[in-house]
């Protein structure tokens, strides 16, 4: 066996490919659900602890730093591993799919928090004070001037740091979840053959790439005009 | 009620500090139901403070306000109801971006007044057609010029049938040949009985439309009265320092 056939036969065996393929479908729908999981959890709660911190009540402000700072200083794997490992003793113990999920919420809503929280203070002064010079109050200016104008121009950073967190569902398989990378480790242990990781990649491309380059067209289509 | 021709703004020993820096240093300004009233003074002086002040965008340090007969620093005063009497303009325009100019002027007749969408869009669009920008009012703020957008601002305000407006430089960041329309846009205003209190340089107007002139410096109000005699015979030296500066130019 040449070089050549000793690689195909590694990793573009026919054979392990057409037995470990339906595993890694089942992890690339698994991928999909945990990644929409955190991105639902993780950006309502980065921009409630933003609206939140708004309000600018000291006290809050603080926690919701000391947050923040927390979830972006910690490697997700760290939070993971954390709550996967370290929760039981606790005596709470989850899933691997709801470690998983609370961990990436965690981070995603730290970063999130600090997206909307730059965004909303660029707005102008300007702005709040026209809206409170028309006799609006705080809520309305926030909710109806400041916060939207916030969101589109958060918009662009958002997508970005959302896409790099979902790939750290990656990370799942960790805490034994099949999700794609999951499956294929355990194809690879099984058949003794990394076939199923040239699926798994070849799962990653076919379900990021679309984000990739969706996010490259958000970041051109809502570059803020004024 | 405030009799016919009675005040409607009265400011009286206004101090503003802004930590070590005394900014007002007790000013007082009556200003008539229909006057309008000119502001004028160098930069620093505390003409922005003192506009902001009536309307509590800024909290005064001490002294009283009463706008249309409302205690404005009264904590028991409902602000955001007081406000809505007052029109102010700013040098910046600041139209809502994400808004179209009927949305800009409907927000606050919405969400204020309370008025349902359709009547709300009803009155927005009267504001509009005073300003003669009817026709602009599915446009948003970027695709209208300076001047436009400052008469979007202008109608926003009046929307609210304000008892009094207040301008902070309205044509200052216009470029010259936008300016005429929002002097304009002024004018009618005026002509339609509105009170106004406007810091500005626009001399040629203030010649032609103010009943009174205020030379502000350092916090303080220096000498007012008519525009021939402020412009034209200045008593106090920094008056005339200044107004000397301004006409040069
Ligand atoms: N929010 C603030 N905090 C600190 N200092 C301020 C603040 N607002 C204004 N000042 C200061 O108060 C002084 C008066 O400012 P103000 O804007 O009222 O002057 P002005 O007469 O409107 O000047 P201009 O003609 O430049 O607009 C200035 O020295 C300014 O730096
Ligand atoms: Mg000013």
């Amino acid at each position: 066996m040449s070089n050549w056939d000793r690689f195909l036969d590694s990793f573009f065996n026919a054979r392990v490919a057409a037995e470990y393929l339906p595993k890694i479908i089942e992890g690339f729908w698994l991928t999909i659900l945990l990644a929409l999981c955190i991105i639902l959890t993780g950006v309502a709660a980065g921009l409630a602890l933003a609206v939140l911190r708004s309000l600018g009540i000291r006290v809050l402000n603080w926690a919701i730093i000391f947050l923040v700072d927390l979830f972006r200083a910690l490697p997700p794997l760290v939070v993971i591993a954390l709550l996967y490992f370290g929760l039981p003793a606790a005596g709470l113990s989850l899933s691997g799919f709801a470690a998983a999920w609370l961990s990436l919420s965690l981070v995603l809503m730290a970063f999130t928090e600090e997206i909307f929280w730059a965004g909303i203070t660029a707005v102008p002064k300007g702005q709040w004070e026209a809206a409170r010079s028309t006799g609006l109050g705080f809520l309305d200016t926030f909710g109806m001037v400041v916060l939207p104008q916030a969101v589109r121009m958060v918009i662009p950073p958002l997508t970005n740091r959302t896409i790099a967190i979902t790939k750290g569902t990656a990370l799942a398989s960790v805490v034994a979840v099949q999700e794609i990378l999951g499956a294929a480790q355990a194809g690879v242990s099984f058949s003794f053959n990394p076939t199923p990781l040239t699926l798994g990649a070849l799962a990653y491309l076919v379900l990021f790439l679309p984000v990739v380059i969706l996010g490259r067209w958000v970041e051109t289509r809502f570059a803020w005009k004024r | 009620m405030p009799a016919r021709n009675g005040a409607i703004v009265e400011a009286r020993g206004i101090h503003k500090h802004f930590g070590a820096l005394h900014v007002l240093k007790g000013v007082d300004l009556t200003v008539r139901e229909r006057e309008l009233v000119f502001v004028i003074g160098p930069s620093g002086s505390g003409k922005s403070t003192l506009l902001r002040c009536l309307n509590r965008l800024e909290e005064p340090s001490s002294g009283a306000i009463t706008v249309d007969g409302i205690d404005m620093l009264d904590r028991r005063t409902d602000i955001n109801k007081a406000r809505q009497r007052i029109g102010m303009v700013f040098q910046s325009f600041n139209l809502y971006p994400h808004m179209t100019a009927l949305g800009n002027v409907a927000l606050a007749l919405r969400r204020v007044q309370g008025l349902p969408r359709a009547a709300a869009e009803a009155g927005a669009r009267q504001a509009l057609e005073r300003v003669h920008l009817a026709d602009r009012a599915g446009h948003y703020p970027g695709q209208l010029s300076g001047g436009q957008q400052q008469r979007v601002a202008i109608a926003r305000a009046i929307a609210l049938e304000p008892r009094v407006m207040l301008f902070d430089e309205p044509t200052s960041s216009l470029d010259p040949e936008l300016v005429g329309g929002v002097l304009a846009a002024m004018r009618e205003l005026r002509e339609s009985g509105m009170t106004m209190v406007v810091v500005s340089h626009e001399m040629g107007f203030a010649r032609a439309a103010a009943d009174r002139v205020v030379f502000m410096d350092a916090g303080r109000i220096v000498e007012e009265g008519p525009p021939e005699a402020i412009f034209g015979n200045p008593q106090q030296e920094r008056t005339r320092a200044f107004i000397g500066q301004i006409t040069r130019h």
